[in-house]
């Protein structure tokens, strides 16, 4: 109804208004005719009274102006007739809106969309009651965050400064709910994991802490509601359902609450199980080993009242203890409280760090965009420099001339906000359905909402001030009687006006942008080329995990070999080995070691801290690493022989001092037992491709079963025809086996894709700073040369060479672009070195990166510049001069 | 004369209000009138007259009407509210006060 009432009173003010402009006209009329009269009873004849009345009266349209400014229209009513003016005004010049609005929509929409991930990811709290008192727990100065199942425990009983703390683990099951088995990601967590955070069942209940009560002995599981939706259709019925979870039977709870996804902002697992099942779930029991850390993470609400410090004292005290009694599995132990949701500093901390970076580029855009409107707002005033001094000659004062000004400049951002913020809505949408690296359930969640409304009309309006206070010296410098009699406003061609520097700025802008762009793409390229200690080419894998379909202990090796067995036979294919784990895969188990003549073997002796591998025979064979002393493992290598390994270069180094000593040299494991070093392989990236060289060890899968199995096989011609024979040898092996096929190239994907995603987004903003600038220098130079017609039309007329026309013409724009160029330059390499944290091998003093930044420079101002060269040399003195 | 009416607001709202209160007028008439009992001595450019005129109405001390002048055309005529009849009073007072204090200082200097 009240929107009713106020169309109603808007259309009475209307209609009012009309009627009230009606009248005056009216009124003033009968004034003059009055006078008139008088006049013409004075003697004169009527057309002459009527015409001087008429001078009498005055400006007609200057006292209208102001009865209607004295009667008093609402502050609404003059700011909707400056609106439809402003309106008007860019509906005549429509390449100039067009223009305009485009640049701040794409200005706008970039921040948008960086901000949205940002809000989505970093700001935006878990969906838990109460999330601002969540914490979870970092150990070390490494600030690692996973722990063990018995430090856990002891964290949990003995501290005073939380309410409960829980923990939870990621893992992939198989499931088989009666058909159609399949894998899942889940999560192992402790039995008080939603009492601790306050979840509330949407259907059927929870498992509580009551329910562990020993390994093994809580085989019940918890929906998401995704989940629920996807896989089981809503059914209501599913409650007390018995499901087959890596063919242990398990029951069906109850289901999560929509909005509850788990305590990982970016990881949406399937459902929750218990932890103390872990046997079952991932064909393992590690839970009463205090020094495996496995991804345990641990969490929970501080007591009302503790603060931060407080509880980290108190957590220390808890590690010192820890330290003492448990001095080898236990190395230091501080703690220190972080924000849960992104796994702390292992993807927080680049992530927030990433972000910042891309928010201040993108806020450097929108700065480059209002530089770019503020020089073509200019130009645009300077152009109707006439008009506004008629204004001003006629009595508008000059602060409504800005006003008017200022609404066009609002106008316009408010359109390319809207327009900007559309896309960057589109673009989100897509982010958060987007599923980046198929065999991992890692989304990102940046549903917008009202933040990112609230900064898109921010950014608008912010810009429009900015752009918009260009001009407003100008106008208020303006000499009416000047500007009329010369025809525009004379300036002083050597002087350096606000428009020089703008573009300056812009360009200098463009450069860091095109900089970072360019030593991102440099990193990347030799991030592909660097040395990975395997051969992705040619190979296919087959990545399965044997706990899903049962199998543990000693029909591990015994089904591995089988695997082996059977694809070695397939035609085309020239070896295979198998690993537990793929390097480059989400990081690398690590373990430390020690020399064999270290009697004391808690981790602050140890002779360094190695990645450990599991593999068959062949593997290396498979993987194209290349041996480099010794031998490989072979199959005599069983669980009844000598405890030996393979080691890399590094390994060797560390461990032994030099390569040479290491063949048949003895080192020893956390546990005391001694295993014999019967070769050396060469060193190549484990964890991520941004590392530097570190010792690995590889055990064989007899001596050192597990139940990850990734069989590499070495094709002789193209992997993918391989791809359906191996797929129905496996099915033949077992068919309640899951399992997924494809190439190690398609697998480093994701080890890529940090990188990839990085430079992507630095190029894209990069290729918008270029076209932000050429826009930019293509505005100025061909205003220039539009202004200056008549002289170069003189000057061609007194017989200068094009060289000289174009020097006069273009040079201001030319010597802009240098000295941008060069700033820009000089502020992008200091900037890349934020970069290089980021992007592998980002070296920004490259050579090759700073030729191709003046390159790129350089083609962008001879791109920009052809066209009004083209117009400076084609202009005729003879018509020209005729002209004016 | 623009000069003057933009210098001296105050002083032509009160003449006006003094014109219109010998009774209504329109427009032109309020013009004639003012020109009537200054004497003629003050001039005022006839546009300046309306925004004037526009203010006082907005300030609630004239009211306006439609009607038929003298002449027989349809003018809209100005007259005095109650609240325009005690501002008339109220400055009328304090301009006679500030023109007696000014008098005064420039009749003891003029000696």
């Amino acid at each position: 109804m009240k929107l009713l009432e106020s169309l109603r009173s808007r259309i009475a003010t209307l209609s009012q208004r009309s009627r009230m402009n009606a009248e005056l006209e009216e009124e003033l009329r009968s004034h003059i005719q009055h006078r008139a009269d008088d006049l013409e009873r004075s003697g004169l004849a009527r057309p002459e009274a009527e015409r001087r009345a008429r001078i009498e009266f005055g400006g007609q349209v200057r006292y209208k102006e102001e009865c209607r400014e004295a009667a008093g229209g609402t502050l609404i009513e003059s700011l909707w007739m400056d609106l439809r003016f402003a309106a008007r005004m860019l509906r005549k010049s429509p390449g100039f809106t067009a223009v305009a609005v485009v640049t701040l929509a794409v200005a706008i929409g970039a921040n948008a969309v960086v901000f949205g991930v940002l809000d989505g990811l970093v700001l935006r709290p878990l969906h838990v009651p109460h999330a601002q008192s969540l914490y979870g727990i970092e150990r070390g100065n490494d600030k690692a965050v996973n722990h063990s199942y018995p430090d856990y425990l002891d964290l949990r009983d003995r501290n005073r400064s939380f309410e409960d703390l829980a923990a939870y683990n990621v893992a992939s099951v198989g499931l088989d709910t009666g058909h159609n088995p399949s894998g899942a990601w889940v999560f192992e967590v402790t039995g008080n994991y939603f009492d601790a955070l306050g979840v509330q069942p949407y259907l059927g209940r929870f498992f509580h802490g009551a329910d562990e009560r020993g390994p093994n002995s809580a085989p019940y599981i918890v929906l998401t509601y995704a989940f629920w939706h996807t896989r089981f259709q809503d059914d209501r019925g599913v409650v007390g359902r018995i499901v087959q979870v890596n063919k242990h039977p398990f029951t069906i709870l109850g289901v999560a609450p929509p909005e509850f996804r788990g305590t990982l902002a970016f990881v949406f697992p399937e459902f929750w199980v218990p932890l103390v099942n872990q046997e079952q779930v991932e064909g393992l029991n590690v839970l009463n080993q205090r020094g495996n850390r496995g991804l345990l993470m641990v969490m929970g609400h501080l007591k009302p009242g503790v603060t931060n410090s407080q509880a980290v004292a108190d957590l220390n005290s808890i590690g010192s203890f820890l330290e003492k009694a448990y001095p080898k599995d236990d190395g230091q132990m501080s703690f220190s409280l972080m924000r849960p949701g992104l796994a702390g500093d292992w993807l927080g901390a680049p992530l927030r760090a990433f972000l910042s970076g891309l928010m201040l580029l993108a806020g450097l855009i929108l700065l480059a965009a209002c530089a770019n409107l503020g020089s073509l707002f200019a130009a645009r005033a300077a152009d109707r420099s006439r008009e506004i001094a008629v204004r001003l000659a006629v009595g508008s004062g000059p602060m409504r001339i800005l006003r008017q000004l200022f609404t066009e400049a609002v106008l316009i951002s408010l359109i390319g906000g809207a327009v900007g913020l559309w896309g960057s809505m589109v673009l989100l949408h897509g982010l958060s359905i987007w599923e980046p690296l198929p065999t991992a359930p890692i989304h990102i969640p940046v549903n917008p909402d009202a933040n990112i409304y609230g900064v898109a009309l921010l950014l608008s309006l912010a810009s429009a001030f900015l752009f918009g206070a260009v001009p407003v010296r100008q106008v208020l410098r303006t000499d009416p009687y000047q500007v009329i009699k010369s025809g525009s406003t004379a300036t002083a061609p050597r002087r350096i006006t606000v428009r020089d520097l703008l573009l300056v700025m812009q360009i200098a802008i463009c450069a860091v942008l095109v900089t970072s762009s360019l030593v991102a793409v440099r990193g990347l390229l030799r991030s592909l080329h660097s040395n990975f200690g395997f051969e992705p080419g040619k190979a296919m894998l087959v990545e399965t995990a044997l706990s899903m379909a049962g199998y543990s202990g000693e029909a591990l090796p015994v089904m591995q070999k089988r695997m082996i067995d059977a694809l070695e036979t397939l035609p085309g294919v020239k070896s295979v080995g198998l690993v537990d784990r793929l390097p480059l895969f989400y990081g690398a188990n690590g373990t430390h070691v020690f020399t064999d003549k270290t009697t004391d073997l808690r981790p602050a002796n140890a002779a360094a801290e190695t990645v450990v591998y599991n593999i068959s025979p062949e593997y290396f064979d498979a993987a194209g690493t290349t041996l480099l002393a010794g031998r490989t493992l072979s199959w005599h290598d069983d669980k009844d022989a000598p405890r030996v390994a393979v080691v890399n270069r590094e390994f060797a180094g560390k461990v032994f001092g030099s390569a040479t000593n290491a063949t048949g040299g003895y080192y020893k494991r956390p546990d005391g037992s001694r295993i014999q070093v019967v070769g050396i392989v060469e060193d190549g990236k484990y964890g991520s491709l941004a590392e530097d060289p570190q010792p690995a060890m590889f055990l064989s899968i007899l001596q050192s079963p597990s139940s990850q199995a990734c069989l590499v096989v070495r094709s002789s011609g193209d992997p993918q025809q391989l791809a359906a024979a191996i797929k129905t040898t496996v099915q033949d092996l077992d068919a309640g086996l899951p399992f997924t096929v494809r190439t190690w190239n398609q697998e480093l994907e994701s080890a890529l894709f940090p990188s990839r995603m990085a430079t992507l987004t630095l190029g894209v903003l990069g290729a918008f700073g270029a076209l932000l600038s050429i826009t930019g220098i293509f505005g100025m130079a061909a205003y220039s040369v539009s202004k200056r017609k008549k002289e170069l039309g003189i000057r061609m007329a007194l017989g200068a060479q094009s060289r000289e026309v174009l020097q006069a013409a273009l040079g201001r724009a030319l010597k802009l672009l240098a000295i941008g160029s060069a700033a820009g330059l000089l502020l992008g390499i200091l900037a890349s070195r934020v970069l290089a944290s980021i992007v592998y091998q980002a070296t920004p003093r490259d050579p090759l990166v700073l030729t191709g930044v003046v390159l790129a420079m350089m083609l962008l101002g001879l791109l920009a510049t052809w066209i009004p060269a083209q117009r400076a040399l084609s202009v005729d003195p003879t018509i020209l001069l005729r002209e004016e | 004369m623009t000069d003057q009416a933009q210098l001296l607001p105050g002083t032509l709202d009160l003449l006006i209000l003094r014109a219109v209160s010998l009774g209504p007028l329109h427009g032109y008439g309020v013009l004639l009138r003012i020109g009537q009992i200054s004497g003629n001595a003050l001039l005022i450019e006839q546009g300046a007259l309306y925004p004037g005129l526009f203010r006082l109405v907005r300030q609630g001390l004239l009211k306006t009407s439609w009607g038929t002048s003298e002449n027989n055309r349809r003018a809209k005529f100005y007259e005095l509210t109650i609240a325009g009849r005690r501002r008339l009073r109220q400055e009328t007072a304090n301009w006679n006060r500030l023109v007696s204090a000014i008098g005064a200082a420039l009749g003891a200097q003029s000696l």
